[in-house]
């Protein structure tokens, strides 16, 4: 085996591209590399801030192959012979050997030998092809070359055992000599193999090859100058990944700030050091609040021990915390909700209004949701209207991940009498933002959260926006999930089809609205035709408003179908929360399927239903019904299945069975309007022996029409009981 | 800051010190361009030569204005009137970041003491446009100039690409002297043995910052700027629209539109989709008149005037 190393040398790669793009490059090459025959082993790959580096051990030549191909029997057709020597790359037909076989007879194989080729020469194949095509997620073209890479290319070394392997890239040709730090140890240094370019880089080229290293030296010299002066770091895993991109030689110094910046929210500094500045944040060990200080990393050590670094570094944090301090002042020049109006200046999606927009559908929605949420409905009223009002807020302008928050600080600030749920409910209503994120449960903030999911999920139903494989350009699958998890983690009952269609209500009336205005009809007086949500099922209440204000058929052509699918979609998301969990999605299709659509019940269901399955009963009944259900289908096929009586069973085990489903009826109706799933399932269970019965001794299809029509109206309600449950049809076993 | 033992660049001298360094890479050390523009960039010497397959290596300072950015001289950092230094190598030389750090050195960064950093930062200016990739320059964790490589200008892909460094002048040397209120920044040392008095930032531009927001903010007519908008407009389409197209003077007024728009949007009369669609405008213009130029250089393979 010999070492194989390999530098790629350009200028500064973005921070955050640099790990993956080691990771592909040594997969790229180890892939390359063994498809061309070589074993590789030890191989090792270096990322920074100018270079990608990979080492690995491979052998000199890959081997010789011998590789046999059959062709076709002694004495075929000219053709035939021809194809097969063009295959194989033969010349004549004597260079075949001829083999026996006692079922084909004689036939002809080629032996083809292919020799080994130079290491060094499928490297210098391998990497042009690699970098002419390198996953970059940006790249660009530099001067007169048409080559793409991250940013221009300077150099490459490329050894194979201590020599230079020769190839160029992008009119960059491979060589021995590397360049060092800038300030440094430029270099040039020419170097024999890994352990001596390490070695000279670290040394005199002060470069820190493994950013693994650099990383655990910014952390380790972050926490001790920190302890120096009795504080400690705010760790941050992210920053400290970036950081270790961001510096070839990383010199870690302890800044400091006027502790009057002290006064803004800590997450605003925080904030400010960590994305605009890159330094980590740092508090006081005792309180455990922000102290007036900060870590910066510096890619080099200057000659005043960093006082200068640290002191510009420091004017450029201030001029920042300045200008949030200006901002907040600005800010709260007015009350929040009077930001509400310009709102309108900020559109959502061009199709579906502006933000201002939105906040008004999602205050009706909140408003209405409410009572049922255990929420005061005026309140959800008012935290949904105030809820975006800090977008058009300086802070948020600056900083977008502080949205909630700001308006939360905001309102508590200027409310004396501030009800804490509207403010907790401004804060976590964007909750969950993701898979680990938390689920908000104040109610107030709960209905908020939910009816703002649902109104971005409807609103682009309604246009037809919708999800496409990986596409998901609105998030609508986060909101879709947060919608279930808000759902199931607070337990909300509510049947979420009827919830659907509801909210369908504003979007169909702003295209209807749009159409009229459109025709320069008056719009104002939809207004006026629209009901209150009186006694009427939401169903009745939408198409009533719909075919009120002008087109009923909106309403059976789109708002059905649409409302059918987004339920549909929830429900996949549901399926994708509960698998996690361990849960069956056929039971969930097998739930669904009854037309159930609140999700806290149908999780209940299905979870019961899942551990009836587990037990002997449950695997012997679903095994039951499905022989139940075959027949019957089988025998609708003939025609409409007879109606029986049931009165008049002939066969004792027929008589048993319809004992035993009389009595166990009323039990699982019982059971299931109290939603006791798993007693259902015991009452079910109970029928397990006298289906098993029926099955072993009755003939269902008896030669006797009555008894046959009877058999199979039994059997019939065996089976339409079930499906109180669940229908076993889709579930798989 | 400079080094110790030197006295830090003023205002003028630090514009000075980049014209003849530049100007010693082989740069043409050109004027401004006598129109109002937002940005270096803006200036043909940069949107339109960058273009096409000639090399073309210039520097310049250009004046740029963003209306909605003054304060009425009262922001220590913020001005509506500001200089831009602009560099642009086609095509970009291979050691063009080693010249770039050289630059620093000739106006006294000692990069000893004072840490460089290249950031990624990829700049676009929809309104021409024009995208490229490359870096914020911190010094110390401020930026002090923009460097892009060019890959696409007026929505065509470059077969020769610029390398673009802007150096915000103001803020550099502010840097530089070390002082935190640009209206403090020396522009002009005093000269003794001619008794010529010092100079300062605020003598030559605070009243013109004063005026100027009051103008921008208050007493810019409407009416009259949208007029100006649309006969701006009308002359660039009318100009591209000939049988021979003159790209050059219809660029002038596409740049007359972009200030106009930015006019209207400090005053407040522009709302958010306008906004998206006023751009939109002056991009198509900007288009029409990269297209037009490339074609009319394509025509020119001789030194037409030999």
């Amino acid at each position: 085996m010999a070492e194989f190393l390999f530098e790629i040398f350009c200028e500064e790669i973005p921070a955050r591209m640099q790990v993956r793009a080691g990771e592909d490059l040594s997969k790229a090459l180890v892939d390359g590399l063994k498809k061309a025959g070589l074993t590789v082993e030890k191989e090792h790959c270096y990322t920074g801030p100018r270079r990608l580096v990979f080492t690995a051990d491979i052998p000199l030549r890959s081997p010789d192959i011998s590789e046999e191909r059959k062709g076709p029997r002694v004495g075929s057709p000219e053709q035939a012979l021809a194809g097969f020597m063009r295959g194989a790359g033969i010349s004549d037909i004597s260079e075949a050997q001829i083999r026996t076989d006692p079922k084909k007879g004689e036939f002809y194989v080629a032996v083809i030998e292919k020799s080994g080729e130079e290491s060094s020469a499928i490297i210098a194949d391998l990497i042009p092809a690699i970098m002419n095509n390198f996953p970059w997620p940006k790249s660009m073209k530099s001067g007169r070359s048409n080559f793409r890479w991250v940013r221009p290319l300077q150099s490459m070394v490329c050894l194979l055992d201590g020599k230079v392997v020769e190839f160029e890239v992008g009119g960059v040709a491979t060589g021995n000599t590397t360049e060092g730090h800038r300030r440094h140890g430029k270099g040039p240094f020419t170097v024999k193999g890994f352990d001596d370019y390490r070695k000279q880089l670290e040394g005199k080229g002060h470069v820190m090859v493994c950013s693994c290293e650099r990383k655990a030296k910014i952390l380790e010299d972050a926490r001790k100058a920190c302890v120096a002066k009795g504080l400690e770091l705010v760790e941050d895993e992210g920053l400290l990944n970036e950081v270790a991109g961001l510096a070839e030689w990383p010199v870690v110094i302890l800044g400091d700030m006027d502790p009057s910046f002290l006064e803004l929210p800590g997450e605003v500094i925080r904030l400010s050091m960590r994305t605009h500045q890159k330094y980590f944040a740092v508090r006081d060990p005792k309180t455990g609040k922000l102290a007036p200080n900060f870590i910066v990393v510096a890619n080099q050590d200057a000659p005043d021990g960093g006082i200068e670094i640290a002191k510009g570094n420091s004017k450029v944090l201030s001029a920042r915390l300045a200008d949030a301090q200006f901002f907040q002042s600005e800010d709260a020049k007015k009350q929040l909700i009077e930001y509400y109006e310009k709102l309108d200046t900020v559109v959502f999606h061009k199709k579906l209004g502006s933000i201002k927009d939105k906040a008004e559908r999602v205050a009706a929605l909140a408003y209405e949701l409410a009572p049922k949420l255990g929420a005061d409905a005026e309140a959800a009223k008012q935290a949904a209207k105030l809820a975006k009002c800090d977008l058009v807020t300086n802070m948020v302008v600056e900083f977008t991940s502080l949205q909630g928050q700001i308006g939360a600080q905001m309102y508590r600030a200027e409310q004396s009498d501030e009800v804490e749920s509207i403010a907790v409910a401004i804060e976590e209503h964007y909750k969950p933002q993701g898979p680990s994120d938390s689920v908000p449960t104040n109610p107030v903030a709960v209905t908020v959260a939910l009816a703002d999911k649902m109104d971005t999920l409807v609103g682009f139903w309604a246009i037809d926006e919708k999800p496409t494989g990986s596409k998901d350009p609105f998030a609508l699958r986060r909101a879709a999930l947060g919608l279930v998890r808000i759902i199931l983690e607070n337990n909300v009952r509510l049947k979420l089809g009827d919830l659907v269609m509801f909210h369908f209500v504003p979007f169909a009336r702003m295209q209807i609205g749009a159409q009229a205005s459109a025709l320069k009809s008056d719009s104002v007086s939809l207004e006026k035709v629209i009901p209150p949500l009186a006694d009427l099922t939401v169903d009745d209440y939408a198409r009533n408003i719909l075919s009120k204000i002008g087109s009923g058929r909106i309403f059976d052509e789109a708002v059905v179908p649409k409302s059918e699918d987004l339920l549909a979609f929830i429900i996949d998301r549901l399926k994708v929360y509960l698998r996690e969990k361990g849960i069956r999605h056929d039971l969930i299709d097998a739930v669904f399927a009854l037309g159930e659509d609140d999700l806290v019940a149908i999780v209940n269901r299905v979870e019961a239903l899942q551990s009836f399955l587990g037990t002997s009963e449950g695997e012997n009944l679903l095994a039951g019904y499905k022989r139940a259900a075959n027949i019957l289908k089988a025998e609708a096929k003939k025609g409409d299945l007879p109606s029986g009586e049931i009165g008049t069973l002939s066969q004792s085990e027929a008589r048993d069975l319809q004992q035993s489903l009389s009595k166990a009826k009323p039990e699982i109706d019982a059971a299931l309007a109290s939603e006791s799933y798993s007693t259902a399932m015991t009452a079910l269970s109970e029928l397990r022996g006298p289906i098993d019965a029926f099955f072993e001794n009755v003939m269902v299809v008896a030669e006797d029409e009555t008894e046959r029509a009877n058999n199979l109206r039994l059997l019939g309600m065996i089976r339409d009981t079930a499906r109180q449950i669940a229908d076993f049809e889709l579930i798989s076993g | 800051m400079a080094k110790n033992d030197t006295k830090p660049l003023s205002f003028q001298g630090l514009i000075l010190t980049l014209q003849n360094y530049w100007a010693a890479q082989g740069c043409v050390i050109l004027q401004p361009f006598d129109t109002e523009v937002g940005a270096g960039t803006l200036h043909p010497a940069t949107v339109l030569r960058s273009l096409g397959p000639k090399p073309w290596n210039v520097a310049y300072v250009q004046p740029s204005r963003r209306p909605a950015d003054g304060r009425y001289g009262e922001n220590p950092n913020r001005l509506q009137h500001y200089y831009q230094f602009q560099v642009i190598m086609k095509p970009n030389p291979k050691n063009f970041q080693d010249l770039y750090l050289g630059s620093l050195d000739a106006i006294g960064v000692d990069r000893d003491l004072h840490d460089i950093r290249f950031v990624e930062d990829d700049w676009e200016n929809p309104t021409v446009g024009a995208w490229g990739l490359g870096w914020e320059v911190w010094c110390d964790g401020m930026e002090v100039s923009q460097y892009t490589y060019f890959q696409q200008v007026g929505g065509l892909e470059l077969d020769m690409v610029s390398g673009e460094l802007t150096y915000g002048l103001e803020r550099l040397a502010m840097y530089v002297q070390n002082v935190d209120n640009v209206y403090d920044l020396v522009f002009t040392e005093a000269n003794e043995a001619n008794g010529t008095p010092e100079v300062l930032y605020g003598d030559v531009f605070h009243q013109n910052e004063v005026q100027q927001s009051t103008y921008n903010f208050e007493h810019s007519n409407t009416e009259n700027t949208l007029k100006k908008f649309e006969m701006a407009e009308q002359e660039c389409m009318a100009l591209l629209a000939l049988d021979n197209p003159l790209p050059l003077p219809a660029y002038e007024h596409a740049l007359k539109a972009s200030h106009l728009f930015n006019l209207l949007d400090a005053r407040g009369v522009v709302s958010p989709t306008q906004r998206q669609e006023y751009i939109k405008r002056v991009r198509d213009l900007a288009k029409g008149c990269a297209d037009a130029h490339v074609k009319v250089e394509e025509t020119m393979t001789e030194k037409a005037w030999s």
